[in-house]
């Protein structure tokens, strides 16, 4: 028996392993100068873990009596974590090293973190949901303030640590409602308490307060407070971290939940995403216009495309998921290509965040200038992108359960919120002659920014086939 | 060969992606291959476009040459044309090699400006072909992307405010229009054009906090569309974009934006307001009317004061739109026959006037009409070409203008008398400022010194108006090349439209019993 349950979690326990075997490595060899190869190391398993779980996997496996769950949507889910993760380990490799910031503890907390993603979008019971949410969040915690001598930094992660404790109170303390009004941490038990109208108080108590911890996580409205403080402070590899990888892994997390603890009562949490998601997408929308900082703007954008993606969840079907999928695959594949090309602006070797500096970006850099513009019109959902078709498949969801206000309210915040992306192009293209940054002289960073704007460009053709694999997901996790 | 369509389409954007991609080398030898590539593109694309022409079959009503398959997110990816599209598919292709060909001498970021203006040349084919509402809005909404970037980038100094004002006023429409859409997908649960052509929209009388709607969901989705219709023509009063982003546009842009892209508008009321709205346009028809009628009258006024040539071809554009909306909304066979005709022979007028600035603009850098008196004395030929399309753009009859404007009188004459007065002194307005403009720019004595020097047209140049020349003059003593490709097609639009109006008139009795 135990046998099959340690045969079902064996990548995460070999992920586990080579993250305590790199810390003894780091340890014992002579600290941060083996830490490069270890960046590229821990890329490389990711990316092998990835095409593991991608290409092996099948059918539905449970292990440790219900707890976790090895089935279509957690390897999905898992796979564009990984890839992710794997894609921003590469990417701040050289970046951090300039800086004297690539310490080998890095890569370890990040392969740390990802096995507690891992864990998130697998689990089956309220336990373990909060120990695979609690992992990913305390190594995060930790490389918010990586730079252990900026005050902006440590500032970052202190904020982040005390926000992040009060969610995973708020969440522990719904969780304890459930367990008490259910019986059982089973999502397999709670959906049999929770079916069907006969939904205690108690529970929907329980509901609410599990629902706040989660939003927390993915920094919707009114949850969002910590994200642009956190962006703004961590550095720069750090925050496209935090911005691709572990919202993937919470939104699975909160699909999961909300599915198969709480599918019998849909219409008790789709009023209240619908009213998160709605607020999210107006505030990033709007208090994104005020932002000079490119980080602090990537912040609430992000905060906007938490409530796009949301939609698909409102929606309450198994073709909502799939187009939550679909969107969030969408948004990790810009954001990733947006962070290449953020992580690149350098001026004498100092990194520049301000937009203004992008002065006439393009009479210099042409082909960058040209990516990113295909990065930013997707992001701000102008056909013929990708950002478009992704906005498109969650407001099809909703329409097809009747919820013709919410996408309209979106339509009108995605017209809002295309206004900042578009001034970023003005300066790339239209401004006056600016200060000169630094020539691009990362080739791994040229080459995500470039492979992210492709993607957004041809995956319109057929979506690169992600559409099915979502559509399977989907499939496992409603019913 | 059954996606000739898609053929004609792409085209151009692959050939803007092989720039992209593949062209490189030194400053020179770049430039000139990016403009040979861009004009053997857009040359093919209208002999293939020609070619489907030929095969067209004008006698049928229905969509040809229909191509569908299965897409992302459920979607369809359907094309075809019928016979109130060909005709701007054709125009879109003739115009755009000299537009290319017109920008020969454009020396800034030549690879980038050719990209732009086969990407856009794409993303207007597929507006012209597009029979799914998602592929439509894709079109229809991508095309502002290129067209921004060619204001901005290649335009003149108050570039910027003019492109930002472009964008917001189009995107703003638009954002409308996508609701719209949403709507009739949640009413229709389909996205297919012809499907939606059939479907019957509530058009049952309900009152909005107060406020009785006549029509019902048809005039609310009706007039979405007409926000964003509406922007793109331009209408009058939200026509104050056009002469912004003319003047500001460097002189092929002015001549996309004339000559092709003000269509969209016209081609937008043709493709949804009329047959998917029926009832919705029946109410709102007088309205429209008479927005025609004082866009016609006041434009004119206002193209008579104006200092800068653009502007003033400009404001004479939004005045011959005023024809189109009116023909369109006459509903009737001379009126729509006329419309379609005024938007084809608009683009080769109005294309070739903007030209023909483009061509002084070129040896003086300036627009104003002040620097410019008898230029006749050195430039005959010019001359020569300038009058002949001022006299197009007045409606000599010879001229295509005539015959466009003459059918939509007559149409609106049998529907609305007075409208048709108010629009006929138009006439008599557009021959005032386009001869005021001539003789103030061509004739008199050349005694600017700045002038003496200036040169006649070189054979590119001439080249270049020949084929617009022979088309407005063919069409002109011809027009039946035009009106029997249009006809049928426009006929049974016609017919579908009466029956839908009349069911639609007994409907609000019905709600009140």
């Amino acid at each position: 028996m135990i046998e099959a349950d340690l045969t079902i979690i064996l990548p995460e326990i070999l992920l586990s392993l080579f993250a305590m075997l790199a810390l003894l490595f780091g340890v014992y060899t002579s600290k941060d100068k083996m830490a490069p190869l270890l960046t590229w190391a821990t890329a490389g398993v990711f990316v092998l873990l990835a095409a593991w779980i991608g290409l092996n996997g099948g059918g539905d496996n449970v292990a440790f009596g219900g707890m976790f769950h090895d089935d279509a949507f957690s390897r999905f889910s898992k796979v564009t974590i990984l890839l992710a993760a794997a894609a921003v380990l590469v990417m701040s490799q050289d970046y951090m090293e300039r800086r004297g910031l690539l310490r080998f503890e890095y890569p370890v907390l990040v392969a740390l973190s990802t096995v507690g993603m891992m864990m998130m979008v697998s689990a089956g019971d309220l336990m373990a949901l909060y120990m695979g949410l609690e992992l990913q969040s305390l190594a995060l915690y930790v490389i918010a303030s990586l730079r252990r001598d900026s005050l902006k930094s440590t500032e970052a992660g202190l904020k982040y640590f005390i926000l992040g404790a009060l969610s995973s109170g708020l969440l522990l303390y719904g969780a304890s409602l459930v367990y008490g009004y259910a019986g059982t941490t089973l999502f397999s038990g709670i959906i049999i308490a929770a079916g069907d109208g006969q939904m205690s108080l108690g529970l929907l108590f329980g509901l609410v307060f599990v629902i706040s911890g989660l939003a927390f996580k993915i920094s919707a409205v009114p949850f969002h407070m910590w994200t642009p403080d956190v962006y703004e402070g961590s550095p720069t590899p750090v925050t496209a971290f935090f911005a691709t990888a572990p919202k993937m892994a919470a939104m699975a997390l909160f699909a999961r939940v909300l599915h198969d603890a709480f599918g019998g009562a849909t219409a008790d949490w789709q009023q209240i995403l619908a009213l998160l998601s709605v607020l999210s997408m107006f505030l990033g929308a709007i208090a994104a216009i005020g932002q000079r900082n490119i980080k602090r703007l990537m912040a609430f954008s992000s905060i906007a495309h938490m409530g796009y993606a949301l939609i698909g969840l409102v929606a309450g079907t198994a073709f909502g998921v799939q187009a939550m999928l679909v969107y969030m695959a969408v948004y990790l594949t810009m954001n990733i290509g947006t962070f290449a090309f953020i992580l690149s602006l350098e001026k004498d070797g100092t990194p520049v965040t301000d937009i203004a500096a992008l002065n006439m970006y393009a009479k210099r850099e042409p082909g960058k200038a040209l990516a990113m513009l295909v990065l930013l019109f997707s992001l701000a959902g102008v056909p013929p992108f990708l950002g478009f078709f992704a906005k498109l498949g969650v407001w099809q969801a909703a329409l097809d359960v009747g919820m013709v206000w919410l996408v309209i309210a979106s339509a009108v915040a995605s017209a809002i919120g295309a206004f900042y992306y578009l001034r970023i192009v003005y300066f790339m293209y239209f401004g006056d002659e600016g200060e000169e940054l630094d020539r691009g002289r990362s080739p791994v960073l040229w080459v995500f920014l470039m492979g992210s704007a492709a993607v957004m460009l041809f995956g319109v053709i057929n979506l690169f086939g992600i559409e099915g694999a979502a559509a399977a997901a989907a499939a496992t996790l409603v019913n | 060969m059954d996606n000739l369509l898609s053929i004609v389409t792409f085209i151009p954007a692959l050939a803007a992606l092989i720039l992209i991609v593949f062209l490189r080398g030194d400053e020179a030898a770049a430039n000139r291959n990016a403009k040979w590539l861009a004009l053997i593109a857009t040359s093919v694309t209208f002999l293939v476009s020609l070619f489907i022409l030929l095969q067209f079959d004008s006698a049928d009503t229905g969509f040809q040459f229909v191509e569908e398959r299965t897409w992302i997110m459920g979607l369809t990816y359907k094309m075809g044309v019928d016979g109130i599209s060909i005709l701007f598919v054709m125009l879109t292709t003739f115009m755009m090699p000299l537009v290319i060909a017109a920008s020969w001498d454009v020396n800034t970021r030549v690879k980038e400006y050719m990209v732009a203006f086969l990407l856009l040349e794409t993303l207007i084919l597929g507006v012209f072909m597009a029979l799914d509402l998602v592929l439509f809005y894709l079109f229809f909404e991508a095309g502002l992307i290129p067209m921004f970037l060619i204001i901005g980038i290649w335009g003149g100094k108050a570039r910027i405010y003019a492109s930002f004002k472009f964008f917001l006023y189009t995107f703003l429409g638009s954002v409308l229009m996508l609701v719209a859409m949403v709507a009739m997908y949640a009413d229709a649960g389909t996205t297919d054009i012809p499907t939606l052509m059939t479907h019957q929209f509530g058009s049952a009388s309900f009152s909005v906090l107060g406020i009785q709607i006549v029509g019902g969901l048809q005039t609310l989705l009706f007039l979405a569309f007409f926000a964003s219709f509406a922007v793109k023509m331009p209408m009058w009063p939200v026509h104050t974009w056009l002469p912004d982003a003319h003047v500001q546009a460097p002189t092929a842009g002015s001549v996309v934006l004339a000559a092709i892209l003000l269509k969209m508008g016209g081609y937008g009321f043709l493709r949804f307001s009329l047959p998917m709205f029926p009832v919705g346009s029946d109410v709102m028809t007088p309205l429209v009317l008479w927005m025609s009628a004082i866009a016609i009258v006041y434009t004119s006024l206002v193209a008579l004061v104006q200092a800068d040539m653009k502007k003033l071809i400009a404001y004479s554009s939004v005045a011959h739109m005023g024809y189109v909306t009116m023909g369109i909304f006459a509903a009737n066979q001379q009126g729509i026959d006329g419309a379609i005709f005024q938007m084809i022979s608009h683009g080769f007028i109005s294309g070739a006037l903007f030209l023909c600035v483009g061509v002084i603009y070129d040896r003086m850098h300036t627009r104003e009409i002040d620097a410019y008196g008898g230029l006749v004395n050195r430039m005959p030929a010019y001359a020569l070409i300038f009058m002949f399309f001022t006299m197009a753009n007045v409606g000599l009859p010879g001229t295509s203008g005539f015959v466009g404007e003459f059918l939509v009188l007559v149409g609106i004459f049998q529907v609305n008398t007075w409208v048709a007065l108010v629009a006929t002194s138009g006439v008599i307005l557009s021959a005032a400022y386009a001869l005021w403009l001539y003789r103030r720019v061509v004739l008199g004595d050349l005694i600017k010194e700045s002038l003496r020097a200036i040169t006649d047209m070189t054979r590119r140049e001439k080249a270049i108006f020949a084929p617009l020349v022979v088309m407005t003059l063919l069409l002109g003593v011809y027009p039946a090349l035009v009106t029997d490709i249009i006809g049928p097609s426009v006929e049974a639009l016609i017919a579908d439209y009466d029956i839908a109006r009349a069911e639609g008139a007994s409907l609000p009795m019905l709600a009140q019993n």
